[in-house]
């Protein structure tokens, strides 16, 4: 079974043996409003969690995408970047970020359960 | 300070708008539906804009009042008929722009349409200017509510009579339910549209009325989507103290006749620089690929000489991609120009282009 998890900042986490998928929440993308403009980590580079490894763009403001984990990037969904809409449509499904290949497991230990975030989502508000 | 609210703010509660502080007051960001489906709605269909935030000066007086004016608007308002409105700017000495305005000669003087954030400073400017020897009201008691798009004369048309002989920057009276209001046929979205002085009242329900004939409200947000695409300035953004009118490309504003003879506040650096040119200037900006260069992107060229600087940015949606416009050395100001954006730390490639990114459609074949 897959294990999903969520940080701070409105990212979920996928795990499945040691491939972490990431996104966005639902909560973020309603807080963003309409996304236009999207970007991702290259393919093969490395990034450390709570870094930056994207941006998004409303037609009002850009925000950071940060990575709750560290690891190496071995995917990119392109698609969201030729159609950032699809970000608003299915954050939690087909509009997923980018996949890592984790070097440290216990990195997930600190993340939140969907009953947490949702809680953790509710007090910040929008 | 306690932050202000206008007389529609029940029905954007209704409405479920999102808030935000604008210029002191409680402004609709967007509904639900978002910023891009309510900007699409406007080009499309006709989306309503709670502009009761602007100010609504009204100045009374005759001749000497237009003599007066005439010595600070670079206006020929001598020959201004009545209903009859002109874009034009509040300046100091040196020509620097203290706001951007609408001024509508009425039967009584003149009506003059204020930025929210500006419209306090601009009563004192003007107070001293005139000696304080008009009666000038910044009047509160009026809403101001702008209706854009295509289908708003014919939406418009199911609430009051007879706008259809409206021209584009022309206005008179009409009535709603009885009451007298003020409608311009104007606006600052690129589309046909109207704005509606109206005692805030009767605002709400008038507006009702607007809603219930197919318009929809339609947030700050999108308002800025588009007015950025019609390439039109926003104060503090394109226009402030230290640009002038020739800089922000705005001389189409300037009338000759008054250029010709001087003696405006500002002329003698507007004559300077409309006889020797200017160093900065406003243009369009349109980037290579989907980044969005936001207000303050510095703008390089090809030798990586740092050139201008971008005052508004965002995604078009009705361009479908990112737009922009700022301030560049004159001389690379040239249509096609290529220039480099940088956003986080990278330069993207851009083309300096025509203003507006999308055409305009302002009726003025109207049968009047």
């Amino acid at each position: 079974m897959s294990e999903v998890k969520f940080s701070k900042e409105h990212e979920w986490i996928k795990l499945e043996g040691e491939v972490a998928t990431i996104g966005i929440t639902k909560h973020a993308t309603e807080m963003l409003g309409d996304i236009v403009f999207a970007e991702l980590p290259e393919k093969g580079s490395s990034v450390k969690k709570d870094g930056t490894a994207g941006v998004v763009e409303s037609t009002k403001a850009a925000s950071d995408v940060y990575t709750p984990v560290s690891g190496e990037v071995i995917d990119i969904n392109q698609s969201i970047v030729d159609d950032p809409a699809k970000i608003n449509e299915d954050p939690e499904g087909t509009a997923w970020f980018f996949k890592l290949k984790m070097q440290d497991m216990s990195e997930m230990d600190s993340l939140m359960n969907k009953e947490e975030y949702d809680n953790f989502a509710k007090e910040s508000g929008s | 300070m306690e932050i202000k609210k206008t007389s529609l703010y029940q029905l954007h509660q209704d409405s479920k708008a999102k808030f935000v502080e604008f210029a002191g007051y409680q402004m609709p960001i967007q509904y639900p539906e978002g910023i891009v489906e309510e900007h699409k709605f406007t080009r499309s269909h006709s989306g309503i804009f709670d502009v009761s935030h602007m100010g609504q000066l009204f100045i009374y007086g005759e001749n000497d009042l237009i003599e007066d004016l005439e010595k600070i608007f670079p206006l020929d308002l001598k020959n201004l008929k009545t209903n009859h409105s002109k874009y034009s700017f509040l300046m100091n000495d040196e020509a620097g722009i203290y706001d951007d305005l609408i001024i509508t000669k009425i039967e009584t003087g003149f009506m003059i349409i204020l930025n929210a954030a500006c419209k306090e400073n601009d009563f004192k400017i003007l107070s001293n200017l005139l000696n304080n020897k008009y009666k000038m009201v910044l009047d509160e008691k009026k809403s101001l509510v702008a209706i854009q798009g295509p289908k708003s004369a014919q939406i418009l048309s199911a609430v009051v009579n007879d706008i259809d002989n409206l021209n584009f920057m022309s206005g008179d009276w009409f009535l709603f339910q009885e009451n007298k209001i003020y409608i311009t046929r104007s606006g600052y979205t690129g589309e046909d549209g109207f704005e509606v002085s109206i005692i805030n009242e009767f605002a709400e329900e008038f507006t009702r009325e607007l809603i219930r004939k197919g318009a929809k409200l339609i947030g700050l947000g999108a308002r800025d989507t588009l007015r950025l695409e019609a390439g039109l300035c926003l104060y503090g953004h394109e226009l402030d103290k230290n640009k002038t009118p020739v800089e922000a490309n705005l001389k189409w504003a300037i009338s000759k006749e008054r250029v010709s003879k001087g003696n405006f506040i500002g002329s003698d650096i507007i004559i300077k620089q409309l006889n020797n040119g200017v160093d900065k200037i406003r243009v369009g900006i349109k980037p290579e690929g989907r980044i969005i260069a936001r207000e303050k992107t510095k703008i390089f060229n090809q030798s990586d000489l740092h050139i201008g600087e971008i005052t508004s940015g965002t995604f078009g949606p009705s361009v479908n991609g990112p737009v922009a416009m700022g301030y560049i050395e004159n001389k690379f100001s040239k249509k096609n120009t290529k220039v480099f954006l940088e956003v986080r730390g990278k330069k993207h490639p851009a083309n300096i282009c025509g203003l507006p990114f999308y055409k305009k459609s302002y009726v003025k074949g109207a049968s009047k």
